[in-house]
């Protein structure tokens, strides 16, 4: 049977595929507000810094338009039975980004910057890169199943990818964190975005494979599953990997979205809360020992606790110290409940990262307190709909491969957001969809992708149990 | 594995709503102090947002606004006669913050008070750009000229001028002064402008409001005061009654003798002469009988012992509040630890114009909105009745000897009824430093009205030690201050 029959074909059935209907409509109704709501935004930045409606719009909306509606189409072809909330709340992050970045290019404070470039119209392009690989996931992925086969591989490439920024000459140490890559003429890649999914895919594999001695071979103590010595093995080397890049690559933020994601699918392929508590203790030693030598770090945390201070001694020149958390909570503290509007804030004077690493503090600014819990609660959304897709989904590596990256995505968003608004020691990662930057745009557009893939497995319609010779005998009921 | 799936959707629920609370206590809670962090730019950002609102004196601004070129800030602050008016105005610098009016009233001056909000709201309305309103003090660009250029070049000093019958005051003047302008942008000029005004480059200070914000110790002009406190506890009664003033005079449980300057009748002498000539012997003793704490009481009617919001901000003068019996002697004469500021002086002598009553002084007369309405006028308000209506004019006849024949002769006007008191006030470690010379005085018209009242320091580093006195050097400023005021009143 086709995935395509639907139940009309099979009345005869009496377990016949429920009518799960496909949503696409929805989706699509949803896509309007998603490019619709931006172009508002995007007139309204103009207006509020030049007087006129942007001269840009008709590109930037067409631009806009042109993503969704290219997703829309291969989704509804390639993943009928997709969520359909996933593509348009990443469309509407996407667009909203767009939009602060264009009002931050507009920032004469950031025009002075040695190092400034006009960044929306990139972001354009790496989001249409983005969707052009949302599309060749869709397209070129017909079912989540075959990354089963590249469990290996995957691993083998994430390792690849975590230690580029480590190769000499290639690596590029910015504000201390070494997560960045230099590509001649393409500019700096984030490799660990990519790493991420990459990692997602070999923990499912790996786990889905193993869950079951991890989970039974344990010994009870203090109501507690200990697991034996030998299956520690695979969490003691993430943990060591974790350790390594925060050692080598100064990132808290990263160290900690891999070793959490690795916990939560660990926790979910093995039932068993040890691991979690395994977990917390061995991150809790690792980041309290690494700490202890570790200057760049206690730096972070030190900034963290007093925010002041750490803007005071860079107002003195003091070198290694930023003002920019400083910055960015005024910046929340300015905007307030309703925010200045769009285009007449002043978070620009965050200056370095203002429209990646901080980009909520503009909308914090600009928008306020409504638009950032709006935000967070749009991210909010997108990790329910994974979460969603891994509960709906029927095999075990789809299960763990779409709990790994809602679960990872969730952590993101809360390093990323948390460190800006002061809730946790800031971290050199940028906000999903949100912030400037290829790699993270790209990836998590790929990272969408794979669980449209594994939402539309879940939700297609089984497929109609294989014709019974004694069907029409044991009929009962006919409509 | 739904179980462990359900688990961790409440976790990741969590995560997010950890980031709600977070955020409401940074933008609902915190929202406030974040915004009026004197450190969050946008405060400097928004002050230079419109043209700021002026300080006004006699009807024309002593201040202005012009564009800057500076990418945070559109307007930048100017100051005409800015050395003159710094102790009035405060400064406004982009770079550097503001201080006094320019810091109290910013609300107005910016056009953010909450006052304006309901035309801030219509003018959005209408399309129209915020205004910053206006401050009207009561200061009187002719006594501030006199005052000014009667510092000028006379080394440091102080003068504050009040009017005793409202406590507006009229004149407050510091040299050497600074001029607000040369750091009201934020350049690389303003800040080495700025630096070369701070004490560390520059040990005269001229940033110092000396008016109000320094205290000196006031010596012989202090003598009011315990005259004053004579009178009001009842030791003496008239300004003619000889005194039991012993001379030589020895300084109670002690074998130091208290000296007088020169040889000067103040034997049992009456109050008038003993003030005429300055006898630190009757005063002296004097503050000994009417005893520590009748003193005190009087000095805090006066206002000593406490801030005054005028609005600026200033020192509180000190009478020492625990002594022994030579110290009381000392301090009635205006030494050991009794310090003043220019203004607590000529709160002094305008209580003793006013017929006793102390009025609260005050320079903001009012508030503007950009339209000119009135949004917040200030009225003359009773502070303390130091002494009674009777026994003020007693000293102010006392006062008014000093000046006709006394050491105050230089501060005479002709037409006008001028009384006052001089003042040398050593200080240093063994005297080591150059004294301050000290005259404090009020004009009184024809009419019985006085119209100012005037308090002078000057510590001038160029005379000889000798020379200084209150009379020779003070007297003349307060006296061209005086005269500017009655000139103006005409």
């Amino acid at each position: 049977m086709s995935s395509t029959t639907n139940t009309s074909q099979h009345h005869t059935s009496t377990i016949g595929a429920i009518g799960t209907p496909s949503r696409r409509n929805t989706e699509l109704a949803l896509l309007v507000f998603s490019v619709v709501i931006p172009v508002f935004a995007y007139v309204n930045v103009g207006l509020a810094i030049d007087d006129k409606v942007p001269t840009g719009l008709l590109s930037y909306g067409l631009g806009l338009g042109l993503i969704a509606g290219v997703g829309h189409v291969v989704v509804r072809k390639f993943a009928p039975y997709a969520d359909p909330l996933l593509l348009p709340l990443a469309t509407l992050l996407n667009g909203v980004g767009l939009v602060v970045i264009w009002r931050l290019d507009q920032s004469k404070r950031l025009q002075l910057r040695s190092t400034f470039v006009e960044a929306a119209p990139r972001q354009l392009l790496y989001s249409a890169l983005g969707v052009a690989l949302f599309v060749a996931v869709l397209v070129l992925l017909k079912d989540h199943r075959i990354l089963q086969r590249y469990t290996y591989i995957s691993m083998a490439g994430a390792i690849v990818l975590l230690v580029l920024p480590l190769v000499p000459g290639l690596g590029v140490d910015i504000f201390g964190a070494r997560i960045w890559i230099k590509i001649p003429g393409l500019g700096t890649v984030q490799p660990g975005e990519f790493a991420k999914i990459a990692l997602a895919i070999f923990f499912a594999g790996y786990l889905m494979v193993k869950r079951d001695a991890l989970a039974l071979a344990s010994r009870r103590f203090m109501g507690l599953y200990l697991p034996r010595g030998r299956d520690l093995g695979p969490i003691i080397v993430v943990w060591i990997i974790s350790i390594l890049i925060l050692v080598f690559e100064t990132d808290l933020g990263t160290s900690l979205l891999f070793f959490g994601m690795f916990i939560i699918m660990l926790y979910v392929a093995t039932e068993r809360t040890s691991w979690i508590v395994f977990g917390l203790l061995m991150s809790a030693a690792g980041a309290v020992g690494v700490a202890s030598f570790e200057t760049h770090v206690q730096q972070r945390v030190e900034a963290w606790l007093d925010p002041m201070n750490e803007y005071l001694l860079s107002q003195k020149g003091v070198p290694g110290h930023t003002e920019q958390s400083m910055q960015a909570l005024w910046a929340f503290g300015s905007g307030g409940t309703l925010g200045t509007g769009l285009g007449q804030g002043n978070s620009d004077l965050i200056g370095f990262a203002a429209n990646s690493d901080f980009i909520l503090a503009t909308f914090g600014e600009e928008l306020g307190l409504a638009g950032v819990m709006a935000i967070l609660l749009l991210y909010g959304l997108i990790v329910e709909r994974g979460v969603r897709t891994a509960l709906a989904a029927r095999d075990p590596f789809g299960k763990l491969l779409a709990i790994g990256l809602s679960g990872a995505f969730a952590l993101q968003v809360f390093v990323v957001a948390g460190g800006v608004m002061g809730l946790i020691p800031l971290t050199g990662m940028t906000m999903p969809f949100l912030a400037y930057g290829g790699s993270s745009v790209i990836a998590n557009w790929a990272l969408i992708g794979i669980l449209l893939r594994i939402s539309d497995t879940a939700r297609r319609p089984a497929p109609a149990p294989a014709p019974n010779p004694d069907a029409e005998m044991t009929q009962v009921v006919r409509p | 594995m739904n179980k462990p799936l359900r688990r961790i959707a409440i976790f990741c629920g969590l995560l997010v709503f950890a980031l709600l609370v977070r955020d409401n206590w940074l933008q609902y809670v915190r929202a406030d102090d974040l915004k009026d962090d004197p450190l969050n730019r946008r405060v400097a950002i928004e002050r230079y947002a419109t043209p700021r609102g002026d300080i006004i004196v006699d009807g024309k601004s002593i201040t202005g606004s012009s564009t800057s070129n500076s990418s945070d800030f559109e307007y930048k602050r100017t100051y005409k006669d800015g050395p003159m008016w710094a102790p009035v105005t405060g400064y406004a610098s982009q770079a550097f913050g503001a201080t006094q009016l320019e810091s109290i009233d910013d609300g107005i001056l910016t056009g953010n008070d909450d006052r304006l909000f309901f035309r801030n709201t219509l003018d959005m309305i209408t399309g129209k750009k915020k205004q910053g309103g206006n401050v009207v003090t009561t200061l009187n660009a002719a006594a501030q000229k006199a005052a000014y250029d009667g510092l000028k070049g006379r080394g440091k000093g102080a003068v504050a001028a009040i009017d005793p019958s409202t406590g507006a005051i009229l004149a407050l003047a510091s040299f050497p002064s600074y001029d607000p302008s040369v750091f009201a942008g934020n350049s690389q000029a303003d800040a080495e402008a700025w630096q070369k005004l701070q004490k560390k480059a520059n040990p005269d200070e001229p940033m110092l409001n000396r008016a109000l914000r320094d205290i000196y110790p006031p010596g012989s002009t202090f003598k009011v005061v315990t005259a004053a406190a004579a009178l009001e506890s009842g030791l003496y009664t008239d300004a003619d009654e000889k005194t039991d003033s012993p001379l030589p005079y020895t300084l109670p449980d002690t074998t130091t003798e208290l000296k007088n300057e020169g040889t000067i009748p103040c034997k049992n002498a009456t109050m008038r002469v003993a003030l005429q000539w300055s006898c630190n012997t009757v005063f002296g003793k004097m503050g000994v009988d009417v005893g520590k704490d009748k003193m005190l009481e009087e000095a805090k009617k006066f206002g000593f012992n406490s801030e005054q919001f005028v609005p600026v901000r200033s020192s509180a003068s000190n009478f020492p509040e625990k002594m022994d019996k030579p110290q009381t002697a000392l301090s009635s004469i205006g030494q050991f630890e009794t310090a003043t500021t220019p203004l607590q002086m000529a709160m002094v002598a305008s209580a003793i114009a006013n017929d006793g009553k102390l009025m609260k002084p005050y320079m903001v007369d009012k508030l503007q909105a950009p339209n000119l309405d009135v949004l917040e006028q200030t009225e003359p308000e009773e502070m303390s009745q130091p002494l009674s209506s009777k026994n003020a004019q007693t000293l102010q006849s006392m006062m008014e000897t000093v000046v006709k024949d006394g050491t105050g002769k230089k501060a005479q006007i002709s037409g006008v009824t001028v009384g006052g008191k001089t003042g040398t006030a050593q200080h240093g470690v063994d005297n080591s430093e150059k004294p301050y010379a000290w005259f404090i005085s009020y004009a009184k018209l024809a009419d019985g009205s006085s119209p100012v009242a005037v308090a002078v320091v000057v510590q001038d580093e160029e005379a000889i030690r000798d020379n200084i006195s209150g009379g020779g050097l003070a007297a003349p400023i307060a006296k061209s201050v005086m005269e500017a005021v009655i000139n103006s009143k005409q």
